[in-house]
């Protein structure tokens, strides 16, 4: 675990709008945390938490309230995850961001605020967790368990492989009948 | 609502998609590779807003990232038949201002973008939120969403705002109050005599803001103001007398319940500035800035004192009077008509501080030319300032528009995020009034000074 105790640690932190440029999904993670992991020089600032060497191989995030707000971009979640960061625990995420997560694999954790004082100071000596998504269980070093809930659609996503959009193109019958009757007013073309 | 099934989250028909060119591309590569088609062309529109230069378009531009995301879009719109709004059609503008202004916003639609501010539609009583790229995918893929329901939260505005006051003292000040995951999980609705009384151009204004309090989508329930501004409009429906019939069932009923609710008295607002590196960390321009100590929790005390280093500001100091290099009057919090009558009524007549730079960037080709055709241009350029070509400019600095690190702005935009005005840049929001009145000084003022 790496911490990032921030509180309000907004989606231009964790990936600049000078990196959005490209078309691709992949290759951000050099780039996650930019102005707050590099000098102006591009030299990495040694007192920053995911600079040192314990955090290379940190899979778990435990970071502020109410992580990810901001801007839309889901190129912050795809700067997450090509950094090697698999799941981020906190006591609060802005909705976009928590959305675009679960979209792709990064497991947004809520937790109340004394057990997150206690992971993050955990977190901060790089601790390690075990995260059980099937029981919905963390396992603390210690042997306490301390539950915690992804909304049960996209659990099963996440479990059993499936594919938000090949749900929806399997809706098409009902799609296209909620279009017979409902005709549009305005039309772009 | 298309259909909805038990242990899934309810499929949602979104009636207009607005596209740009940052967030898309990955969506259309990811149609490219399945095979799949944009179910409804005639239900998207595409733009270029961010990363556009403001400068003469007929000028070559001068990054090539920006060249080769511009040329993306063009050709994803090409081979998908998706309506765009080039860089040199003359149409083109901020998304979330040309939307309106086309007439395609309407109430009771659903409308996304890959975009946070999308909320501002909701200003016309339409439930507008911004989404992710997969999901403008599967828009694109199937025009629908996996939705599920946000709590409801009622803001209530009552009372007349004061001269010198605005709508974006109004957003500014409810963010500060409840602050910036304040909404979190929630729609906004506002509700109230100075909602009601506000045009739908400071209505989207406030609406736009709505994320910054954390609410994916903030609403105003339409009335006669709202049909008025759509009548005529060149997407407006054509049987129009019907549809404002329709639009009229829509509103809320009466008495309804939320989730939460609070109450704003719009006649003891002053106008806002921030002060800090989120929109919450708002006050009074006359205000001082607040000390660490008198902060509630360790936590705010924390994030104040690094918002004040990143600042560079000292605890207690007053507002007025701090110094600034930059004015930014712009972006789709306010940069529509009359955000530029507003900051055109201080700076007519007077001089912008020697020292200062000051752009001025409407929303949109339209925008720049309706303010073109009062004179608006020539009061901005004889005071001083820059008249500037559309796009988001200096709102999200990814154009080449942008401060120096270490350089102070009043910006009209809606986010003071760390460098998010270009790297190592700070940030005071504000009102266009409040912009154009710090113009002149070359310090945070209070435009209350310059009303006539
Ligand atoms: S003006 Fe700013 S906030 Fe609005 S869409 Fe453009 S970048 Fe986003």
């Amino acid at each position: 675990m790496v911490a990032l105790p921030n509180r309000d640690v907004d989606t231009d932190q964790i990936i600049p709008a000078r990196f959005l440029k490209g078309t691709v999904k992949t290759g951000l993670g050099k780039v996650l945390f930019a102005d707050w992991r590099y000098l102006p020089d591009g030299s990495p600032k040694e007192d920053f938490q995911l600079n040192r060497p314990e955090a290379a191989r940190a899979r778990v995030l435990v970071a502020g309230d109410n992580f990810g707000c901001g801007s839309s971009r889901e190129h912050a979640p795809w700067a997450l995850l090509d950094y090697g960061i698999r799941a981020i625990i906190s006591t609060s995420f802005a909705d976009i961001f928590q959305n675009n997560a679960l979209k792709n694999g990064l497991l947004p954790i809520v937790v109340d605020p004394t057990v997150h004082r206690e992971l993050l100071e955990m977190a901060s000596k790089h601790g390690e967790i075990e995260i059980d998504l099937p029981n919905q269980i963390l396992q603390l070093p210690d042997g306490r368990t301390i539950g915690f809930t992804i909304e049960g659609f996209a659990r099963r996503c996440l479990l059993d492989g499936v594919d938000q959009l090949g749900y929806l193109i399997g809706s098409a019958d009902a799609i296209s009948a909620y279009e017979a009757t409902h005709e549009p007013r305005v039309s772009t073309l | 609502m298309v259909q909805a099934e038990p242990e899934c989250p309810e499929v949602l028909y979104i009636d207009l998609q607005l596209v740009h060119e940052v967030t898309s591309p990955q969506a259309f590569s990811g149609l490219r590779s399945r095979g799949l088609r944009v179910r409804r062309p005639d239900r998207t529109l595409a733009t270029v807003d961010h990363i556009i230069p403001t400068h003469d378009r007929s000028l070559p531009i001068q990054d090539p990232l920006a060249v080769s995301l511009m040329a993306e879009l063009r050709k994803n719109c090409e081979e998908f038949g998706v309506p765009f709004h080039d860089m040199t059609s003359g149409r083109e503008g901020i998304v979330h201002v040309i939307g309106p202004e086309l007439g395609l916003t309407q109430p009771g639609m659903t409308i996304v973008c890959g975009d946070s501010h999308t909320s501002t539609h909701g200003a016309f009583g339409a439930l507008a939120f911004g989404i992710g790229s997969s999901e403008v995918e599967h828009v694109l893929a199937t025009q629908c969403l996996l939705q599920s329901r946000p709590k409801t939260f009622e803001v209530r505005v009552d009372g007349q705002l004061r001269p010198g006051v605005s709508a974006k003292d109004i957003i500014l000040a409810l963010i500060a109050r409840i602050g910036i995951g304040g909404a979190t999980g929630h729609t906004l609705e506002y509700t109230g005599s100075a909602i009601r009384s506000l045009s739908m151009e400071e209505r989207m204004t406030v609406c736009n803001m709505s994320i910054e309090a954390g609410a994916r989508a903030g609403l105003v329930s339409p009335d006669d103001t709202t049909f008025q501004y759509l009548a005529g409009r060149r997407f407006a429906p054509r049987e129009f007398d019907k549809a404002v019939a329709e639009w009229r069932r829509l509103p809320t009923d009466e008495g309804a319940r939320f989730h939460r609710a609070i109450t704003l008295d719009a006649s003891s607002l002053e106008p806002m500035v921030t002060y800090g590196t989120n929109p919450g960390m708002g006050a009074a321009v006359t205000a001082r800035i607040p000390t660490p100590s008198e902060m509630a929790s360790a936590n705010e005390r924390e994030a104040l004192e690094k918002a004040l280093i990143y600042m560079g500001l000292k605890p207690g100091q007053p507002l007025l009077g701090q110094p600034i290099d930059v004015v930014f009057i712009g972006s789709c919090t306010n940069s529509r008509l009359s955000d530029l009558r507003a900051a055109a009524s201080v700076l007519r007549g007077r001089k912008v501080h020697p020292r200062l730079r000051v752009l001025v960037v409407p929303g949109s080709q339209r925008v720049k030319r309706d303010a073109e055709s009062e004179g608006l241009d020539r009061i901005f350029l004889e005071a001083g300032c820059e008249w500037r070509e559309p796009g988001c400019s200096m709102c999200i600095a990814m154009n080449g528009d942008q401060l120096s690190p270490g350089q102070y702005a009043v910006s009209t935009s809606n986010r003071n995020f760390e460098g998010r005005q270009g790297q190592g840049g700070r940030t005071f929001l504000a009102s266009p009034l409040t912009a154009a009145a710090s113009a002149i000084e070359g310090a945070i003022a209070d435009a209350r000074r310059y009303l006539t």
